[in-house]
């Protein structure tokens, strides 16, 4: 993407929404679901446009756990680390995850295809332990599932998604 | 016979999906449509929310002969098909100790269970306005209208209804409250955060039946003089956003929401928040923060919401749950609804019930069934039928129950005296392999994490 195309998407999401401050959850919501992340000049973009200062806007995009100042990686991998996930060990999951792609829940790996995150609760609790991966459920995971998942979602892989039911 | 009333009800709950629900869905519609009996001519396919049984999915169930299916894959569905007027599927049927279930009810983890707030999830199509109007949907609304607000709200405190988000407080005290304060404009605020990490009831409410979560706010924006509301809905829950979405927007083109509430002169406008992800959000000045466009933070409380709650206004806060049940203490009156429960905690309550339980899902109970009940009765024990060690309840500040207080039963006040909580409704069943000590450093990370 180059720089023009970014500020005018960045133009398009902040001007979706009323000049009023409520609209800062949502917008930088948009934000991180275009670019991956909350980009600098999105920021200052949107802090101009509801006149509020960038530090409230920094704060907000520190404490939502579903923003990211910093790109996420392409999928994004999200462990389910609620109670009855824990309980059938969400933690094996992670431990594989970073066997794998030698990163913990948190962060994202270095080629920038991946980034694993814990949360909690996915709302499908009685099909525990649960991996979501950009959308896609996988549920009743057993550990030796974890890199054939994993492996179909690597760009330079062509094999089609399938999930583990 | 079969004939156009016939049903075919596919679980569509996000349990049920991620075990292939979609497809068996479309693999029964074509399978229909081969045999020529497709679509509002004979046999109609409804795509429905959470029946419940979970880990029994994807729940395929005909209407009106009341036939229920578990763990039905796409090759199943020509069999299915065929048994429309013939004989059951035995093989899709529900077993316990040795004996077949055909019916619904005949399975003691639905008999046992007494169902208003999920009365219609799992047997409606929760995209339809229709279906929901067919079972009774907006008549609470339209006695509503014919009354005043004070009469509203005196029908709620008839109810006994206390909010269901955990801290139990009367629901129709709070918005008398609300009601009190000259002050414009007012707010009306659904929680839908459900930040208890091992629950999915308000979930799987706004996903199966997203129409009764909005005509409860209709009803509360009448009692307490609200023009205008707002859904905070957790960031994970994408399908629960999406139906409660798109019953706005039925709601408004049917004249039900907007400018004129079913051609009175009452106005209602509502919207969705998507929550940032932060459990503390669900507590509610931090929630109300978040709809503002600040970071979520909780603030001190000697200044209550109902008096400056969001924006400054007066605001009525109240759960996903506690609002699913108003329509129904409408349309039958408050005290019909105070006929269920216990003593002091009127109604039911919708539980996540999940761990070492032979059959973990999501179950609604009057108020004061014992854990005993809950656990041995209708989750039918524990799993691999090894001893039952202790049950966690109410969410990360809770407590753990063991064997001995099994027959307490569940309201707001008798778990809390003995040290427990029933908090939200999430409850994980432990046996005597769990390790307590790591459950307990569970919940600490969690806090720590979350604070
Ligand atoms: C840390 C914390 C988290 C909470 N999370 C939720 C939640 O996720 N959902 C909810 O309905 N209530 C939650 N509550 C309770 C709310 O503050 C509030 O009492 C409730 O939404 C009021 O609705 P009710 O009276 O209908 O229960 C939480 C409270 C605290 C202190
Ligand atoms: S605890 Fe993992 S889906 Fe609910």
């Amino acid at each position: 993407m180059n720089d023009t195309d970014r500020a005018s998407k960045i133009t398009a999401i902040i001007e979706a929404y009323p000049a009023d401050r409520r609209f800062a959850l949502a917008a930088m919501q948009d934000m991180q679901h275009e670019f991956n992340y909350i980009p600098e000049e999105g920021l200052v973009a949107l802090a101009d446009y509801l006149d509020c200062s960038k530090a409230h806007l920094y704060s907000m995009a520190t404490f939502y756990k579903a923003l990211s100042l910093t790109p996420k990686g392409e999928h994004i991998i999200k462990i389910c680390n609620g109670t009855a996930c824990h309980l059938r060990g969400s933690v094996n999951l992670a431990t594989e995850l970073k066997r794998i792609l030698d990163i913990e829940p948190g962060q994202t790996s270095a080629d920038g295809e991946f980034s694993v995150e814990y949360v909690n609760c996915l709302g499908s609790c009685a099909l525990a332990p649960v991996m979501v991966v950009d959308g896609v459920y996988h549920n009743k995971l057993k550990v030796d599932q974890i890199s054939g998942i994993v492996e179909s979602y690597r760009t330079d892989d062509s094999k089609d998604v399938v999930s583990n039911d | 016979m079969i004939n156009g009333t016939d049903r075919i009800l596919v679980c569509c709950g996000t349990s049920c999906i991620a075990n292939g629900a979609l497809d068996v869905a479309d693999a029964i519609e074509k399978e229909l449509t081969a045999r020529g009996l497709a679509d509002d001519v004979c046999v109609n396919v409804v795509r429905t929310g959470c029946s419940g049984e979970c880990e029994q999915g994807p729940v395929v169930r005909f209407m009106p002969r009341d036939l229920m299916y578990y763990r039905v894959a796409v090759r199943d569905a020509k069999a299915i098909v065929d048994s429309l007027d013939g004989a059951p599927v035995k093989k899709l049927l529900h077993k316990r100790d040795g004996q077949f279930f055909e019916h619904m009810d005949d399975n003691p983890f639905y008999a046992l269970q007494h169902k208003v707030v999920l009365k219609d999830v799992g047997i409606i199509d929760p995209l339809s306005l229709d279906d929901y109007i067919s079972r009774g949907g907006y008549e609470g609304l339209k006695r509503a209208l014919s009354m005043t607000p004070d009469e509203i709200i005196s029908e709620v405190e008839k109810s006994g209804l206390r909010g269901k988000g955990g801290a139990g407080f009367p629901t129709g005290r709070k918005w008398r409250s609300a009601a009190g304060y000259d002050e414009w404009p007012k707010y009306i605020v659904c929680n839908g955060d459900e930040g208890d990490p091992g629950a999915f009831m308000d979930g799987s409410t706004m996903e199966g039946c997203p129409h009764a979560v909005i005509e409860g706010m209709v009803i509360g924006a009448l009692a307490i003089g609200a023009e205008e509301g707002v859904l905070y809905i957790r960031d994970e829950y994408a399908l629960a956003r999406d139906h409660i979405q798109h019953a706005i927007d039925d709601a408004y083109a049917a004249g039900i929401l907007g400018d004129s509430i079913m051609g009175t002169p009452h106005k209602l406008h509502l919207s969705i928040v998507r929550g940032g992800g932060a459990f503390v959000c669900g507590e509610s000045t931090a929630l109300m923060a978040s709809i503002a466009g600040r970071v979520g933070e909780p603030r001190a409380k000697y200044i209550r919401s109902v008096q400056r709650g969001l924006f400054d206004k007066p605001t009525v806060l109240n759960n996903v749950e506690t609002l699913a049940s108003v329509p129904t203490i409408l349309r039958f009156g408050g005290e019909e609804y105070a006929k269920l429960g216990a003593e002091k905690s009127k109604g039911t309550k919708v539980f996540a019930m999940v761990g070492k339980v032979k059959h973990t899902g999501l179950v609604e109970v009057p108020m004061g069934t014992t854990l005993r009940t809950l656990i041995y009765d209708i989750g039918g024990g524990i799993m691999n039928d090894r001893p039952f060690k202790a049950i966690q309840t109410g969410g990360p500040s809770g407590g753990c129950i063991p064997e001995s207080l099994l027959d307490l039963p569940v309201d707001f006040d008798t778990l809390t005296e003995y040290g427990a909580m029933m908090g939200s409704g999430g409850m994980i069943v432990m046996d005597d392999r769990s390790c307590m000590v790591e459950v307990a450093r569970y919940y600490v990370d969690f806090l720590c994490e979350e604070s």
